[in-house]
Parts: C-alpha cells; structure tokens; sequence
C-alpha cells in the first residue's frame, strides 16, 4: 500500500462499517454491528500508528485528493495534510474510539438500538479524523459540522425522552452559532488569501499582519485579528467556551460511552485543535489571543465552580471537561499551542476514562446517577475504583501522572505570558487547581468511600438526577450489592489507565521542548515569549520529565490541589454537615451555581422566546396584515368592484382565463400575419 | 432517425412528454386506472431518458446556447421557433424531467380520482417549462411559460385542499400581473429592434432610465415566481392546497423557472439597471434569508414551514445573482438545483404521513420515529440537507454564496449567514415536534412504515443529494463556462453612448 492509500483507508474503513451497520442492521446479527465496527476502527488505529511513526521520520505530507469544486478561479479541494499535529490527533482519536467501541458492546448490550449505536460511532470516528486530517479550512469544516451532526444524533440517542431531544437541538443550535462565526471567518480568509488550502494560506499571513479592513464605516480593523476572532468563535461553540458552553452539560442526556468518546475525549477538542493548527494566523493578532485567554480563563474557572454543586455523577464530570476545555484555551492564547494540544491528548486518555468508570459506576447502581445515593463502592467494584482514582489523580495535576505535566506545563505558560490578560488568567488556572481537585475527590470520596447510603436513602431520597436509560428500572435495592461489570467494561478502563499515568511522562519533552511540532506550530517568540521562557526553564532547571515532577512536588499548583483533595476528604468523609451548613448559609451562591450563572433561562427567555416572538410578528403583521391584507386582497377587491360590471361574462374559473389570454395572443398573432 | 434525434434534443425533451401527457388522456378509464399509471411511467421514463443526451453530447468548454434548432413560426413578426441551452438551463431541464418521474412514482396509489388527468397534467407542465427553460424567442418562451400555469392551476384546483379557491386566485393575481408588465416589457423591445430573438435583445442598447423600466417589467413576472419577499405569501398558500405532487412541482421547479429568467432575460437585457438597482435586489434577498426563515420559525403546518423555508432558500439564488462573482453567481445555480432535490424530499416526507395521517399540522404528530423508523431516518437526513450541513447538496450553494457575498460586503454575508443557525432553528424544531419524543397519540401509534415505492423515491433523491454535496463539481463543470459568459455578458455596459466594451 502507498502512504495515500493508507491515509484513505483510515478514515473510510469506519464509514464503511458505519453505513454497513447503519443500512443492512436489519439483516445482520447483533454480533455483526459490534464485530464489523471494531475491526473498522481497530484498522484505523493500527495503520495510525504507523502512520504517527512514519511521519515523525519523513516530512509532512500535503496532496489533494480530489477536486471538490473550481469556480472562477478558485479551487476547493478534499485533501490531506498529515503531519506530526494530525498523525497525533488521528491516533488519540482512533484509540479512545476504539475503547469506546469495545466498551459499548457491554454498555449497550440490553438497548433496541444496539446497532444504531454502533454506526453512529463509528460514523463519528470518520468525521472526526475527516477533521483532523483536512489540508483546507472547507473540509475542515465538513468535518467539524459532521462531528456536529453525529453529536446531535447521539445526544438524542433515546429520542423518546424529553430531555434527550431538547438537549440535542440545543447543543446543535448553539453549536450552529459558533458556525456562524466560523463560516464568517472562512469567508474572509477565502478572500483576502485567495485560498482555503492550509499550506497557501499560513505562506501568505506574514505578509497580511498589517492589512487593515473596514466592517463599520471608515474604523479600520486589523483583518487577522477580526478573521481570529470569527474563527475562535467557531471553536468556542464547539469546544464548549463561555458564553457557548451551555450546551456541554445536557449533552449528557446522551449514552456514556459518546459522553467519554464525544464530549470529553475528541469533537469538544477540535475548537482546540483547530486554532493550535491555525497558528500561523493567530500569532499575528495579540488582540485576539488575549480574547482568547479572557475567555479560557473564565471558563476554566467559573465552570470549575459548577462542578463542585453537581450530583449526578456525569454531570461533575461534564463540568469538569468544561473546566479542562478552559485550560486548553488558555494555554492557545499564552501562545502555548503545544502544550494546549499536549494538554489535549493527556485529557483524552483520563477524561475518557473517567467518563468510561462513571458508565460502569452508573451500571453498577442500576442507572441510578446520584452520588448521593452511593458510597463504598471500592468494596464492591476494584477496577473501576483503581481506574477512576488514577484518572482523578492525572485529573487534579498528581506529579508523574500525564495530567500534571500538561496541566503544570499550562499554568507555567500563562505564568511566563506577557499578553494582556494573562494575569488575570494565571490567577483563574491556579485557583482552578485547587476547585478541581476539590469536585473530583468529592466525588471520588462520595462515590467509592463512605457509608453504602443506596441502603438507606435511596427510596425517600427526592432525587433530580438524570436516569441513564428508560429501559431499566433505575437504582439499587436497599439489600442487592454493586456488581463490577465484565472484561468488555473493564479492559477498556484499564488500558485507558496505562497512558493516563504514563503518556506525559515520556511525551512532554518531544511535544514542548523537543522538534516534534517543529514547523506544524508556529510562535512569533519576540511578541509572544512565554514558551521562550518555558524552554529556557525546563533546560536550566528542569531537565527532564522526572526532574519536573520533582520540582512539581514543591510547587504551588500541587499545594493546591493537595488542599482541594485534603478538603474534600474531610467535608465528605468526616464532616458532611459542614458543607450542607455552607450550602445553606450561602444560598444566594449556592442559586446562582444551580442556576448556572442563568445562562440557560436568559437564553430561553431572550434568544428562543425573542426569535419565535420575532418571528410570529414579522408573520402576523408583516405577511398576514400588510402585505395579504392590505395590499393583495386590496387589489382583488378593488378588482372585484371594477369587475362587477362585467361579470356576466365570466365563468370565475382560473384556468379560463388563462387559457383565454394564451388563445387570445395566437389570434392576435395569426391575424397580424396574415395582413 | 438518430441524426435527427440528436439535432432536435430539446424538441424531442419538450413535446414527448407532452404527447404522452395527450396519450394518458386519451387512454383514460377509470376501471383501468393502472394501465393508465403504467402508460404515464412509460412516457415520464422515456421523456427523462430523451433528456440525458443533453448531459453526455454536452460541450463543457462552451458556455453559448448548444442544441440550438428552429424555423420560423410567424414570419410577419419575426417569430421564431427557436431553442437552445446552456450551462444553466440543461441542468435545470433535467431536473424538470427527473422530477416529473419523480411525481408520477410518488401519485401511484395515492391519487384515485381522475388519474389519467393527474398523469397527463404533469408530463404536459413538464414539457412545457422545458420548452420555458429551452426558449430562445421572446414569444415561444412567453408561450410556455404562460401555458405551464394552466395544468398547475388545474393540479391545485382539482386534486387541491378545501380552501383551494382562494389559493388558485391568489396565485393567478400575482402571476397576472407580473406576466402582463413582461408582455409589454417584449412588445416595447420588439418594437426597437424588429424582433423577438433574445440574442437581439441582448444587443439593443438602452439608456439607463429605460433599462430600470424595462428590468422592473421583468423583475416583477420573475420575483413573483421564485418568489422574492415582498410578493411571495401566494407560495405558502399555493402548497398547502396544492397536492403532493402539485407542490414537488412547485418548488422543485417553478420556483427556478423565475430565477433562470432572472439570468436569461432581466440581468442580461438591461444590465446597466441591473447593476444600478444591485443594492435593492440584496435587501430583498436579505430580507428573504432572516426575515422569511424567522417566519417558519413559527409555522404549525408543516407545508406551510417548507413553504417559507423554500422563500428563505430562494434568497440565496437572488443574493447570489446580484453579487456578480463567480463563486457567487454559480453557488445560486447549484442552489437552485439543490433546493429542487430537498424541497421535492420534503414535501415528499410530508405526502408521506399525510397520506396516512390526513393532517398536515405539526401538532398532530410526535414520536413517528418509534414507528417509522426507516421513514425518520430519511426525514432527518432531508432536514439536515436543509439546515445545509456540509456532504449535502445543501451546503455548497449557501456556502459559496456566503463565501461570495463576504466578497463583496462582510454584512451580506454576515446577515446571510443567520440561516445557519434560524434554517437549523425551523428544521429540527420540526423534527423534534414530529418525529421524536413517546408516540403521541392513536394515529401516530397506528403508522406503517415506507412501503417500497416510497422507500425508492426517497432513497434516489438522498441519493442524489449526497452526490451532489461530495461532488459538486459534477454540475459546476457544466456551468463554469456559462457562469463566465454570463457574467461577461452582465459587465458590458449597454447605455447609447458608452463605447461597445469587451472588444
């Protein structure tokens, strides 16, 4: 096989068994839908691992693959562009599928729409590496709003629920305001550049730095800064950044397994990766990094704090992908676009595994996703309990695990950034540290230490949380233990556990200060110096990934963190009444926090409620009274009053008259001639 | 005889499905309506497969008139049968045909009364806007298009809904009198120049007051049918009275034959107004994206919302004309062939349930996924067509469009863009109320599935719509050339005293 072959082969080998499955699911066995889309993504990854390994010893590779559409003179084309960046993200992707596939055929086995299932995932793993493999910004798009579109099919997933399908529409119509941005921004780069091939357009930005357009008036604009920021508000829709954001938390109405797949590990990055691709536009606007880094940290942080009210197991874990999104944002707009994609890749491992453990918790309880009605369960469920503890720890920054050196490695970058904005951005991600150690070890103390409270709460507990399937009578009784899930579950979790403690350990000095993304990531070192100073640090001090981890153990991110897990510990294990205390001493916060700052309700009453207000007036006024009233059936009654005298005439059928006009011009026509 | 075939392809395209429209009728029994279904396939296939030599004998590097055939009809006037298409109009004629086949598929069991005259009114329309999108004489096209109205008022007045009447009326005022304004606007340059060939028109020059009166003639017969907003609320009527078909037919097609007017006649007769009233043209078109989707936003028929939805569409090949680029000009064209695929699925997708259903009311439905599954899963495919996700038809002409009108203006594309998030607001709004959520009563509990004739009609056009989003350039290779012609032809200036340009 050629290389061009290869790289075909692994985004189609999933669309085939996605529509194989999707059309044929009828006719086939149950055993088919899993089995055929397993050996689909299971290729993917394998021949993305090669590809990974051949790209990091060869240079990139940019070639079309066909002709989409030439207009005028200009080309859009459907083409790949692999590099180390793309050969990464294909890989992380294909593998958390892949685990998710596997872990699916034990989640699912029980749900009617088993097959359905395994196609729409398997259609995912397609659009996403569509994604990530594009050379040009019209199918990066493709992909970006297919990965849209398979979430919003997932999220409905259960589409007989209500809140299933109000989610879903959500998440696509908020989703579908980043787009807006997105498209805007792609228009302006076809424009000025000529172009939407990646190659052409990062060649020409250098000299577009001081191209000043006008948009209101005679103001002028800088076009990169303008064409960022329409381009950053696609990734904000997508990678979940306040304001657009409000869509993450209900995507959990959707099966657990695309809640590990979708929104934490792979599309709710692609905001991420997209702008850490587009870095040769984005170092040319400080402006508009710094609105990116305003707005990471605001999210970072803000979200963080939603996370520590949660009760329903995925929602925590939501909150905290919210949370995490946050911190890669930050890093994109300290310039750290190497760490933001490290940052990327070791949040896809733990995150999905935190995800993929909550699944097995959610089945061990019988659907019931309270974590106030669960405690103890380390007795009954080993893995999942060893597996969610490393996954909270690489979570929280524990040196040695991955997420410390991604997440340490961010907070250092902001540290050393001078853009504006930074500062308020380094104190966001230092507090966060300490609030995301504090939600995840409550969870992890309410969830797997304690007492076994299903056994006494559960039945009179008013409990709001979402019940993960209809099918199934949800929760424990009192008297039945957890149960751990079988190897289907486990084996997932634990090879997602592998690289969850290990991969920053041997990838942070290749990804940051090696040459791994040597000509993939672009930074202007003079006007945005800090991963300058990062390297410089990790050379002088540092040394290496252990010698980090060291230094980590001295630090302040640790020290924090340590009291966040310190403090949960003692509130959820020795003195619940102290937080319920607080709770209900500091109600107007606690409302606030429920109320999600009242992003959702100012969104209902303003933007829904105002577009259907809007639009049933522009309808009822517009079309109805003035335009029908006034002016048509003006004009038929003006013409019925002139029309009185001759009446008689006429038949009242349309099509008389129509007639009689066309025979009416043939007569005129053939009398004319013949004189 | 296949010389001849191959010199008369247009007239072969335009009175064989008008001879067999005649053989339908003539072959009427109501005891033997299957036969008569039978004859009406045989026509309708065989005037679709006479349509396909246009696409294989096409020449891709010529963006003139090809198959051009006549004689002369009325010597006295200078009458000519004359014909002839190009880039533009040969994807639009078999469009015409495809969905003509289409129709006839889709009214096999579901229409009982008259049949042969149902049969025989759409292979006779479908002649005739070929022959509207084939004319090249002022006279002949005014012929057909006046025609094509006959058997599409008999379609909605016959075989219509209960308030039928008010609907044809309507329809027939607007039309009235935007036909009557482009009579004069032909006898006033038959009048100068001695004839009614296009191509002398096209020659004629006028000083700019003359041409603003001379493209307003025009704009009002052609705003009226694709329809622009303000003189569009006779489209949402006309569908809800109209039958399935009757409404396929409607937006697939008759929508377009305003808009290719538009590219034939208006923009290149008088294109010195046409620029000149550019800026009024995007408002409308503008006008038509946000105001007219924010209308369907509230729509309780689903008729009604495809309707306003069609108008909201139709924006982007009025916008796109008047942008004169490129990407601008040919992304209307393929979203006049696009729409034509997607309206037709969806108003197809509503034949469907209100076949078994009898209601059209967005109401009345709810949760027909759990029993319609295969049916949903198309309906869903259809609406994301229509929200323009990319890998759909839909995408590529709202994207080019956009990308043309930045180009131009960033608050052009800027309010156009809205569609992507107000057209995916109306859509799946629509499919939450109607296909998701718990069975929501008796009759949505009582649905079957598509039988197989349905399932067919709606596989072919997803089909299609998946082909065109993958691969564009399928049809963009035919219209390259004549998008440049065209837009040559719109950069010459025709006031008196300006030097004859492009030498």
């Amino acid at each position: 096989m050629t290389m061009q072959q290869i790289y075909l082969a692994i985004p189609i080998l999933p669309l085939l068994a996605a529509a194989v499955v999707g059309l044929f699911s009828k006719f086939l066995p149950r055993a088919a839908a899993h089995a055929l889309t397993i050996l689909g993504v299971a290729l993917s990854f394998a021949l993305s691992l090669y590809v990974l390994n051949h790209a990091m010893h060869s240079a990139p590779y940019n070639e079309t693959v066909y002709s989409w559409l030439k207009t005028g003179n200009l080309s859009f084309e459907i083409g790949f562009l692999i590099d180390n960046l793309s050969a990464m993200m294909m890989v992380v992707v294909t593998f958390v599928s892949l685990m998710v596939h596997i872990y699916t055929v034990g989640y699912m086995a029980e749900d009617p729409g088993y097959a359905r299932f395994f196609s729409y995932i398997s259609l995912f793993t397609f659009a996403m590496l569509m994604l990530v493999m594009s050379n040009n910004f019209m199918q990066l798009f493709f992909g970006w709003e297919a990965v849209g579109l398979v979430s919003y099919l997932l999220i409905g997933f259960w589409y007989t629920r209500p809140t299933a399908i109000y989610a879903n529409l959500k998440a696509f119509l908020v989703n579908r305001v980043g787009d807006f941005g997105f498209l805007l921004g792609i228009g302006l780069v076809l424009m000025h550049f000529g172009s939407l091939d990646y190659a052409s357009v990062f060649s020409l930005a250098p000299q577009m730095a001081d191209v000043q357009i006008n948009l209101i008036g005679s103001s002028a604009w800088s076009l990169l800064t303008v064409t960022c920021i329409l381009l950053f508000i696609g990734a904000m829709g997508k990678s979940a950044q306040v304001p657009l954001h409000v869509w993450l938390p209900d995507s959990m109405e959707g099966p657990t397994p695309i809640s590990a797949l979708i929104h934490a590990a792979t599309m709710v990055t692609a905001g991420i990766f997209m702008v850490a691709r587009m870095s040769p536009l984005f170092e040319f606007s400080s402006t508009a990094l710094s609105f990116i880094i305003v707005i990471g940290s605001i999210t970072a942080l803000f979200m963080g704090f939603l996370g520590i009210i949660q009760n329903d197991i995925k929602r925590v874990v939501a909150y905290s992908t919210l949370s995490q999104l946050g911190y890669m944002t930050v890093a994109l707009g300290a310039s750290a676009y190497s760490v933001a994609i490290f940052h990327l890749m070791t949040h896809a491992f733990f995150k999905a595994l935190l995800f993929l453990g909550a699944g097995a918790v959610i089945m061990g309880m019988h659907h019931d996703q309270d974590i106030r009605n669960m405690g103890n369960l380390k007795k009954y469920m080993p893995v999942t309990w060893i597996t969610s503890l490393i996954g909270s720890l690489a979570l929280i920054g524990t040196p040695f695990f991955a997420g410390f050196y991604s997440k340490d490695s961010i907070i250092e970058a902001v540290h050393a950034s001078t853009i504006p904005g930074s500062g308020f951005a380094y104190f966001a991600v230092l507090a966060g540290v300490f609030v995301t150690a504090f939600y995840s070890f409550r969870m992890y103390f309410l969830v797997f230490h304690g007492a076994e409270k299903w056994r006494i709460t559960h039945h009179d507990a008013e409990h709001d949380a979402h019940h993960d399937d209809h099918d199934h009578h949800h929760g424990l009784a009192p008297t039945d233990d957890p149960h751990e899930p079988g190897w289907v579950i486990k084996l997932p979790l634990i090879l997602l556990a592998i690289p969850s403690v290990w991969i920053g350990y041997v990838a942070i000095e290749p990804m940051l200060y090696g040459d791994f993304f040597n000509g993939v990531i672009v930074v202007d070192h003079a006007a945005h110096p800090a991963m300058q100073a990062m390297t410089h640090h990790w050379h002088s001090t540092m040394h290496n990934a252990a010698g980090m981890a060291i230094h980590g153990l001295l630090s302040v991110p640790f020290a924090l963190a340590a009291s966040g897990v310190l403090l949960a510990w003692f509130f959820y294990t020795q003195r619940p009444d102290i937080p319920a205390s607080i709770q209900s001493k500091l109600s107007w916060l606690n409302h606030a926090l429920e109320n999600k700052y009242g992003f959702d309700a100012f969104n209902d009453k303003v933007f829904a409620a105002g577009s259907r207000l809007l639009g049933h007036k522009l309808w009822q006024i517009g079309d109805v009274t003035i335009i029908d009233g006034a002016l048509v059936n003006g004009t038929a009654n003006l013409i019925g009053k002139a029309a009185a005298v001759v009446r008689k005439l006429q038949t009242g059928l349309i099509y008389h008259y129509a007639f009689a006009m066309i025979i009416g011009v043939f007569l005129m026509l053939t009398f004319f001639t013949k004189v | 005889m296949l010389n001849y075939f191959y010199h008369h392809l247009l007239s072969f395209a335009i009175w064989l499905p008008v001879v067999a429209g005649v053989v339908v009728l003539a072959s009427a029994n109501e005891n033997k309506a299957n036969t008569t279904r039978w004859i009406a396939l045989l026509g309708g296939l065989l005037s679709f497969l006479v349509t396909i030599p246009l696409y294989t004998q096409f020449n891709f590097a010529d963006g003139g008139l090809q198959f051009q055939e006549g004689f002369s009809w009325i010597p006295a006037f200078n009458i000519n049968y004359h014909l002839g298409a190009d880039g533009l109009a040969v994807p639009l004629i078999l469009l015409t045909s495809f969905t003509t086949l289409i129709v006839i598929i889709a009214a096999w069991e579901v229409i009982e009364k008259r049949v042969a005259q149902y049969m025989a009114c759409f292979l006779i329309m479908s002649g005739l806007m070929i022959g509207v999108f084939s004319a090249l004489d002022a006279i002949l096209y005014y012929v057909f298009w006046e025609a094509m109205l006959i058997p599409m008022f008999l379609v909605i007045g016959i075989w219509g809904g209960p308030n039928r009447v008010y609907a044809t009326v309507k329809f027939f005022l607007y039309t009235l009198l935007g036909s009557l304004l482009m009579l004069v606007a032909f006898i006033y340059l038959y009048l100068n120049t001695g004839s009614f060939e296009i191509a002398d028109f096209y020659r004629f020059p006028m000083p700019l007051q003359v041409q603003i009166l001379v493209f307003l003639a025009f704009f009002v017969a052609f705003a009226v049918k694709i329809p622009m907003w303000p003189v569009h609320t006779w489209l949402p009527d006309a569908h809800v009275e109209a039958p399935t078909g009757g409404s396929v037919v409607l937006a697939a097609i008759a929508l377009k034959l305003g808009g290719y007017s538009f590219l034939r006649f208006a923009m290149p007769i008088a294109p010195d107004a046409a620029h000149h009233l550019t800026p009024y043209m995007i408002s409308l078109s503008l006008i038509a994206i946000v105001y007219i989707a924010l209308v369907a936003l509230v729509q309780k028929d689903m008729k009604k919302l495809i309707a306003y939805s069609s108008i909201s569409h139709m924006g982007f090949v009025t916008l796109g004309f008047f942008l004169f680029n490129n990407i601008g000009l040919e992304g209307a064209i393929v979203q006049m062939l696009s729409h034509g695929f997607i309206s037709a699925a969806m108003f197809l997708c509503v034949g469907v349930l209100y076949d078994r259903v009898h209601s059209r009311q967005i109401e009345a439905y709810g949760g027909v996924a759990n029993t319609m599954p295969a049916f949903a899963a198309f309906a869903v495919f259809f609406a994301m067509a229509n929200t323009g996700l990319p890998g759909t038809s839909g995408f590529v002409g709202e994207f080019m469009v956009i990308l043309g009108a930045i180009q131009i203006n960033f608050w052009y594309a800027f309010l156009a863009a809205f569609t992507l998030i107000f057209g995916a607001a109306y859509t799946l709004w629509m499919v939450k109320r109607v296909f998701y959520g718990a069975v929501a009563n008796d009759q949505v509990a009582a649905l079957s599935d598509l039988n197989k004739r349905e399932f067919f009609i709606l596989a072919t056009l997803a089909v299609l719509v998946l082909a065109l989003g993958v691969y564009p350039q399928a049809v963009t290779d035919m219209t390259n050339a004549t998008v440049n012609e065209l837009l040559t032809h719109f950069a010459q200036s025709k006031l008196p005293t300006s030097l004859p340009a492009g030498l």
